[in-house]
């Protein structure tokens, strides 16, 4: 089988001539050509939702924000990946997640490692501007390897993608709404009585946070093996 | 069936009732259906029967007249005699009053300009067939559109005339509905799907269920002929759940429709193929987003996704699918039976036809209404709504709901038309409008709709979910007299980021009600900050320091 050729797309990042094939959205452009723009729900080898809304960019001709993880891109585009106003919108989202969950760093098992902490420094983030929501969430430990802790949880759905797109398992799942919306496990069963998970331990070393841990580990040694999904999947002749 | 067929089906079916002497008409839709039509009904057949008139005298249960705090609603035609807050013991005056003058007591003033005021279109059934009954939908002309475009015209043509007519989506965003029609037609697929959103979340709205329980036949006609224009073969009907009225009704409109092939396989004698299934909805605002709506068809959690694509190109299970409001396909029949030139003389310039509002609050007359667009709010609220009642006075009207915004007293002789709307901060919305007195705080009525946003939410995205769970804290904190000037920007700092950085409708227009609050009545926000400022704690803080 002949794989017609893609097209190629010339457009600009910031002002800086870059060229693309057709099929590539702006973020992996802006990648390829070493600017950087925030993301904390997307992850290569897993299927882009657009959620978190960190990658937003400007597209010169439209006041509308674009996600630039799943934004494909056009001839000619004039893409701002930075600007005062990204800049201050990206901040008060990640301000927000602070806000909303209860992240105490100090007593994580993931403080080092995690990749909200890790965006809220780059940012630039030395306070939170908003009240916490203290919101009463609750910590399942009773999988015999591995830990949830709600509390720390940011709803990327990494978890629920990596299980259900690469593991085959479909463990995960989010119910209810808005900041009561909750990663669940088969019908929200105790992960431990989960019927379906195979403790492959994907979901754990694709979480972004210490929301998803391995019992028994301490600080220094949780670590998240997050390029061993890329390497799997091109094992398996299927990356994305 | 074939058209002569229909034609004469109607025929005989007007011949029909055109010998009765009279038509007594029940309303059975929902609230009237709640205060008791039922029972009148059951009398008034009962009497009938007992007087031997049956073969004169016809007992119908009908849909919405519109006024529905004043029913349950009963009319006789054809001597156009109508009576609201009816119960089943009026039923022997009532029949005794046939030949004679009408019960006083209980008749309703159709000169009144709640009724003379309205156009009806969308409604123009309603109140006047039973809905239970294809033949007569058939006999007020119904499916002669569809015939028509069957017979008479290409997809393109039915394309072109509702691009004539300038009709736009009802359902809130006010999307040309022939430009839609024609992405959906372009796409090139061995399948694609129409979708008639019925999900109606919008609190306080009910204009949808009550064309699904008044006239369920004029959606589903309005959805062939746009299935035939797309070149769609399947369909789908979203209601929502907590609808079992309209879900019955158009169960049963949908058997009588394949029945009479008008609907199935090989319609009205053509070629053309269409089936229509009815999906329930659990009830969730986010919903009624057509990407959440479509991943809802699909089985999945009701969750938005980023557009584009647009379901145009990549709709249920990635095949180009239409999704139009109720209200909208209600509007196809007439419009392809008179031509859009006709539609597109009634309206402003940019905005075409009549428009359904469900009118409530502090307002006289609240029901359900349909007015000519361009038609001013002061006109809506005073003179097909009788006002406000007693002694109090007018301050605000609400439009569009969750995602609408609240126009004050000196701005009420605006139009009513969705560029005019939104410059005023609003939106047209899918037909919510609620009347506030001079007892409302415009602070509560914001913190009332971001409640409902921030409960609803479906939580994918960021700042939809914390933003508005952010924002309800602010306005509670205003509420409470707790606020600081603090608060105050960083609730303007909120809205700016949940509009501009949500990924669907829902977060972006959940700032809504804040903003025209803001706009219009910024002085409630900074009064509750002023009262905010107690001695005592200025007197504490001074202790602590010193
Ligand atoms: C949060 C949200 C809720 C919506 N709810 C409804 C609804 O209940 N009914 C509806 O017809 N459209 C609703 N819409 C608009 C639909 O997504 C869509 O635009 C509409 O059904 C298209 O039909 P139209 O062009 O005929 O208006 C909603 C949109 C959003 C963002
Ligand atoms: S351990 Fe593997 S199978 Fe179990 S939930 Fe996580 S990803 Fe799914
Ligand atoms: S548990 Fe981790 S991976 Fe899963 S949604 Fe929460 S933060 Fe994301
Ligand atoms: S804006 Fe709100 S409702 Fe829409 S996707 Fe985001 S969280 Fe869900
Ligand atoms: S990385 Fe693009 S929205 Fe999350
Ligand atoms: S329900 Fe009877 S008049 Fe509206």
């Amino acid at each position: 089988m002949t794989v017609p050729p893609a097209r190629i797309r010339t457009l600009t990042i910031d002002g800086k001539d870059v060229g693309a094939r057709e099929d590539e959205t702006i973020l992996d452009v802006a990648r390829e050509n070493g600017i950087w723009i925030p993301t904390l729900c997307q992850m290569t080898g897993l299927s882009n939702i657009g959620a978190c809304r960190l990658c937003l960019v400007e597209v010169a001709g439209s006041t509308k924000l674009q996600p630039a993880c799943v934004t494909r891109v056009e001839e000619g585009m004039q893409v701002t990946a930075h600007s005062d106003r990204l800049a201050e919108y990206r901040k008060m989202i990640v301000e927000l997640l602070f806000a909303e969950g209860n992240h105490i760093c100090s007593v994580c098992v993931t403080n080092g490692h995690c990749d909200l902490q890790w965006l809220a420094q780059r940012l630039e983030i030395d306070h939170i501007r908003f009240p916490y929501l203290y919101g009463k969430r609750s910590v399942d430990a009773s999988h015999e390897r591995f830990v949830l802790d709600h509390n720390r949880c940011v709803l990327c759905t990494r978890c629920v993608r990596v299980c259900d797109e690469v593991e085959g398992a479909h463990t995960w799942d989010i119910m209810g709404r808005g900041t009561n919306a909750r990663v669940i496990t088969d019908l929200a069963q105790p992960w431990g009585e989960s019927t379906s998970c195979t403790s492959c331990g994907k979901c754990v070393s694709v979480c972004p946070t210490g929301a998803l841990f391995e019992q028994g580990k301490a600080v220094t040694e949780m670590v998240k093996h997050r390029e061993l999904l890329p390497m799997l999947l091109t094992m398996r002749g299927r990356q994305r | 069936m074939t058209p002569e067929e229909l034609s004469e089906l109607a025929v005989a079916e007007r011949q029909r009732l055109d010998r009765l002497a009279h038509q007594i008409n029940v309303c059975t839709a929902t609230a009237c259906h709640a205060s008791g039509s039922e029972a009148i009904k059951t009398r008034l057949t009962a009497e009938v029967r007992e007087r031997g008139i049956s073969g004169q005298c016809l007992i119908r249960g009908v849909g919405c007249r519109g006024l529905c705090t004043n029913g349950p609603m009963v009319s006789v035609e054809p001597q156009g005699v109508l009576y609201q807050h009816v119960t089943a013991d009026d039923a022997p005056a009532l029949l005794d009053s046939l030949a004679s003058e009408p019960v006083s007591h209980i008749q309703a003033p159709t000169d009144d300009p709640f009724y003379t005021r309205q156009h009806r279109i969308v409604l123009e059934h309603a109140g006047e067939i039973d809905p239970e009954q294809i033949t007569e939908y058939i006999a007020v002309g119904g499916y002669q559109a569809l015939a028509k475009a069957l017979y008479e015209m290409s997809p393109a043509d039915v394309v072109d005339e509702l691009t004539t007519s300038g009709l736009r989506g009802r359902g809130g965003a006010g999307f040309p509905t022939g430009l839609k029609w024609r992405t959906v037609a372009k796409a090139l697929s061995d399948r694609k799907f129409v979708i008639c959103n019925g999900d109606e979340g919008d609190p306080g709205a009910f204009m949808d269920r009550s064309v699904l329980e008044s006239d369920p036949h004029r959606v589903l006609e309005g959805m062939a002929i746009a299935a035939y224009a797309v070149g769609a073969h399947e369909g789908f009907l979203y209601v929502r759940a907590e609808y079992p009225l309209a879900i019955k009704r158009l169960t049963t409109a949908i058997r009588q429709a394949r029945q009479r092939n008008l609907l199935g396989d090989a319609i009205l004698g053509t070629p053309f193929t269409f089936h229509v299934e009815i999906r329930l909805g659990a009830g969730a605002f986010v919903c009624g987003e057509e990407t959440a709506l479509i991943a809802s068809i699909e089985g999945e959690r009701g969750s938005p996704r980023p557009r584009p694509p647009y379901p145009a190109e990549v709709g249920l299970w990635g095949r180009p699918t239409l999704i139009n409001n109720v209200e909208t396909l209600a509007n196809i029949a007439p419009i392809i039976k008179n031509g859009g030139a006709w539609f597109a003389g009634i309206g402003t310039e940019k905005s075409k036809g009549t428009k359904v509002f469900a009118l409530t609050g502090q307002v006289k007359n609240t029901g359900l209404i349909e007015v000519p667009m361009g038609i001013s709010l002061r006109e809506i609220v005073f003179d097909i709504g009788g006002g406000v009642p007693e002694g109090r006075s007018f301050k605000a009207v609400q439009t569009g709901g969750p995602s609408g915004g609240c126009i004050p007293d000196e701005l009420l002789d605006s139009s009513v038309d969705y560029e005019s709307l939104t410059r005023l901060g609003s939106i047209m919305g899918s037909g919510g409008m609620i009347v506030m007195d001079n007892t409302s705080s415009m602070v509560e009525v914001a913190r009332y709709f971001m409640e409902f946003s921030m409960t609803e939410s479906c939580g994918k995205c960021i700042p939809c979910r914390v933003g508005t769970a952010e924002m309800h804290g602010i306005l509670t904190r205003f509420c409470e007299k707790r606020a600081t000037e603090r608060d105050l920007a960083l609730l303007e700092q909120l809205c700016d980021l949940t509009r501009h950085a949500s990924l669907c409708g829902l977060g972006q227009s959940a700032p809504n009600p804040i903003l025209s609050t803001l706009r219009y009545f910024k002085q409630e926000y900074l009064a509750a900050l002023e009262s905010n400022q107690p001695e005592e704690v200025g007197a504490a803080a001074e202790e602590g320091r010193s």
